[in-house]
């Protein structure tokens, strides 16, 4: 009971705030709307007893990626009004794709059931409480998954390096020391010995 | 106790605001990049659901590699949005247009 209590609280506020990502005004304020969307998730998550990919979306998006967002929105000029102009043009359009989608989803998963083998009023499996889910998580990454995991590793490995480069910049004009060419400089080049004869004393 | 269907609306209304999102801020680069964070978040849920639901595993391994595919994008998008508004001036999807003939 009272886990259903706190999942209906969760996901109101997950609702709530992802409405507040896609209507605030300031692209500040949906940030931060973004990181408590993904606390609640991470909320709802520990209540389905899935708690390594709980603290894991904690870690990852709120600690990485929401940061990352933040310090781009700041770093950023922009001119809100212009990108905010025709907001008011375009809500009817995703009010409707988002009512038709809801409908949609209703009627598959309430109306219809997913069919007739799932049992939609069944709640989750049960768990051992001996295990532990980071164990179950790990014993499978590391056992059956481990060439996608390797893969994933790659994958993260070109982003750091493709965001890097991205955003690496030479500026004119910035005076840097160029070691290369300290080192390949020879004496002849630098020192001119000129030969003038001397000026005569009156 | 959650059932499943519980998860799966949760998840089915997160999706179709984000879809809204995407449809409400056309213009905001950074917005329609948070928009499509609340997608995947949805996608995961469906996993975690159906993974709990099931009693297999195999489900929350995946919203792992989602979780890592979705990191690496929004670090190479965020990147090239700052390298975009460095030559522009702008992140509004309208003045990205050099491509039309």
């Amino acid at each position: 009971m009272l886990v259903t209590i706190l999942f209906y609280a969760f996901a109101a506020a997950l609702l709530a705030a992802a409405l507040g990502v896609i209507l605030c005004k300031n692209p500040v304020h949906s940030a931060l709307c973004l990181v408590s969307t993904f606390f609640t998730a991470a909320a709802i998550w520990l209540l389905v007893q899935a708690e390594f990919l709980a603290i894991v979306l904690v870690l990852v998006y709120v600690g990485a990626v929401m940061v990352l967002f933040l310090f781009v929105v700041m770093m950023l000029d922009i001119d809100i009004e212009k990108l905010r102009s025709g907001f008011t043009r375009h809500v009817w359009l995703g009010v409707a794709t988002a009512l038709v989608l809801v409908l949609e989803i209703v009627g598959v998963v309430v109306a219809r059931g997913l069919g007739s083998h799932v049992d939609m009023k069944a709640g989750m499996a049960p768990v051992d409480a001996a295990a532990s889910n980071a164990t179950e998580l790990g014993t499978a990454l590391y056992t059956k998954y481990v060439y996608p995991f390797e893969l994933a590793a790659v994958l993260l490995l070109v982003a750091i390096i493709a965001a890097i480069v991205l955003t690496m910049r030479h500026r004119q004009g910035l005076k840097v020391q160029d070691i290369g060419a300290q080192v390949a400089t020879r004496s002849q080049d630098r020192v001119r010995v000129l030969k003038m004869p001397a000026e005569k004393r009156e | 106790m959650i059932t499943l269907q519980q998860m799966l609306l949760l998840s089915g209304a997160l999706f179709a605001i984000a879809v809204a999102g995407i449809f409400i801020n056309r213009k905001n680069i950074i917005l329609l990049l948070m928009c499509i964070e609340l997608l995947l978040l949805s996608a995961n849920f469906n996993f975690v659901a159906f993974s709990r639901y099931l009693g297999n595993i195999d489900g929350q391994v995946f919203v792992f590699f989602v979780l890592t595919v979705a990191a690496a994008e929004a670090a190479i998008g965020l990147a090239i949005l700052v390298v975009l508004f460095r030559e522009r001036r702008s992140i509004n999807v309208a003045d990205i247009s050099s491509l039309k003939g």
